[in-house]
């Protein structure tokens, strides 16, 4: 009989066997960018425009993001409910927040991917003030975004997948919970965005923080409740 | 000394909804003995099974699984218990030396474990090929091994034979069966076989229990009335 294993060590495996499982069937990373470059191109044409500054370029971008980051959501659990990689786990030793950990940073990692090319997209495709300037705060925004949607997608992803209408009800649950994020995001991008560029706003930084840190307080009291019978 | 009872249900319940699963399941099962379960589609014999994997809890009775009281102490049996059911829990894309590297870490099973087993049910050749590319029968083998990778002590075996040939099913045997030596409990519909490794038989129709009995008193005439 084994030892209960370190949860360190339990996250480094799950990470490992997220990223072989992604990059041998493209199910989550690819649809999201693909997504989100459509939806740009969509943009640019239908707006007839492809110079947007301030609030219309924060909240294209930030909507657009949201939206593919719920695809995300939607898969992120999928394989491990058809395969019995939920009951694998359950099965062992590990403590359970090690699952949470990894499907946290996972998801953290898949949006990292899309926004490297969806970012730069948008910025071609639509954006009419250089993106140069504004990189080092919006990669600040965006890192705290991403943190929230981590946090709020893997809690929505493990209650909704265990259920018979999981894809209705993943939107359903996290659209509304990352709201505040997407709200906090476009105003801290807004400046970012504006000709002539503007400083970054603190105060929505540190809302964001802290709606990060709530869930994931959340995250961590819920998670173990929702992999019980 | 006395031997230490491995499992112990009194009064177990389990329901799905309105529907009763599992009725009053009361039994004792001593370490290192064979318990075979038998019935017919739909007479609650996985249900049972997961929940003494602690996968399902239940809801009404009282269930100790190696000395600890479940659901309450669930945490302190998981990790000693290994689970052969219908679903091989293997990911598809995964090959089956990445399949047990993941479930090893999950285990803390000591490096080196999952290639003896590997061996031990001849597929190392193989293991380095997608789950999804194997036969029924390859994956089985993989199965036993990703069940057997923490060295359980009680080995829960939903039809441990299936999709196994006569070879492949001697191979596994020195791992699942009685000369292994753990504390089993067999699911199957192949009532002679299960019989014939079996110290204890539970027959279950419709959820309830209809016969409970050292399996060398067993007449197999009341084993062929479960399914009748």
């Amino acid at each position: 009989m084994s030892g209960a294993p370190r949860t360190r060590t339990v996250v480094l495996a799950l990470l490992r066997k997220e990223a072989r499982v992604e990059l041998r069937t493209f199910e989550s990373i690819p649809a999201m960018t693909l997504f989100s470059v459509t939806t740009y191109v969509l943009f640019h044409f239908g707006l007839q425009e492809d110079s947007l500054t301030g609030k219309l370029a924060s909240g294209v971008l930030w909507v657009t993001l949201l939206f593919a980051a719920v695809l995300g959501i939607n898969r992120l659990f999928v394989a491990d409910d058809e395969q019995g990689g939920f009951d694998a786990f359950l099965l062992s030793a590990a403590d359970r927040t090690a699952l949470l950990w990894g499907k946290a940073l996972a998801l953290l990692a898949y949006l990292v991917a899309v926004e490297i090319v969806t970012v730069p997209a948008f910025a071609l495709l639509l954006l009419g003030v250089g993106i140069g300037q504004a990189l080092p705060g919006l990669l600040a925004v965006l890192a705290l975004a991403d943190l929230g949607v981590a946090a709020i997608g893997t809690l929505v992803g493990a209650l909704a997948v265990r259920t018979r209408a999981r894809d209705l009800l993943g939107p359903l649950l996290s659209l509304p919970l990352l709201v505040p994020v997407v709200i906090a995001a476009a105003r801290a991008s807004t400046p970012l965005l504006s000709a002539p560029a503007a400083a970054l706003p603190a105060r929505w930084l540190l809302i964001m923080a802290l709606y990060d840190l709530v869930f994931a307080v959340i995250a961590f009291a819920l998670f173990d409740f929702l992999l019980e019978d | 000394m006395a031997t230490l009872a491995a499992l112990e249900l009194r009064d177990v319940v389990r329901r799905y909804g309105e529907r009763t699963a599992l009725a009053n399941v009361s039994l004792t099962l001593p370490e290192g003995a064979t318990l075979a379960v038998l019935g017919p589609n739909g007479a609650g014999k996985t249900t049972l099974l997961r929940m003494l994997a602690t996968l399902l809890r239940p809801h009404g009775g009282e269930l100790r699984v190696l000395g600890r009281r479940l659901p309450d102490e669930g945490w302190a049996v998981r990790g000693r218990i290994g689970l052969l059911g219908h679903e091989p829990l293997l990911y598809r894309e995964l090959s089956a030396r990445e399949n047990l590297a993941y479930h090893a870490a999950l285990h803390g099973a000591p490096a080196g474990r999952a290639e003896e087993l590997l061996h031990a049910v001849a597929m190392e050749r193989r293991g380095n090929e997608p789950v999804r590319t194997l036969s029924r029968g390859m994956v089985q083998r993989v199965a036993v091994c990703r069940a057997l990778l923490h060295d359980p002590e009680l080995l829960l075996l939903d039809e441990p034979r299936a999709n196994l040939d006569p070879a492949a099913g001697d191979l596994v045997e020195p791992l699942i069966g009685r000369s292994s030596g753990r504390t089993r409990v067999i699911v199957s519909h192949d009532p002679a076989g299960a019989l014939a490794e079996a110290d204890l038989v539970l027959g279950l129709v419709r959820g309830r229990p209809a016969l409970l009995r050292a399996a060398d008193g067993v007449d197999p005439e009341a084993v062929a009335e479960l399914y009748r």
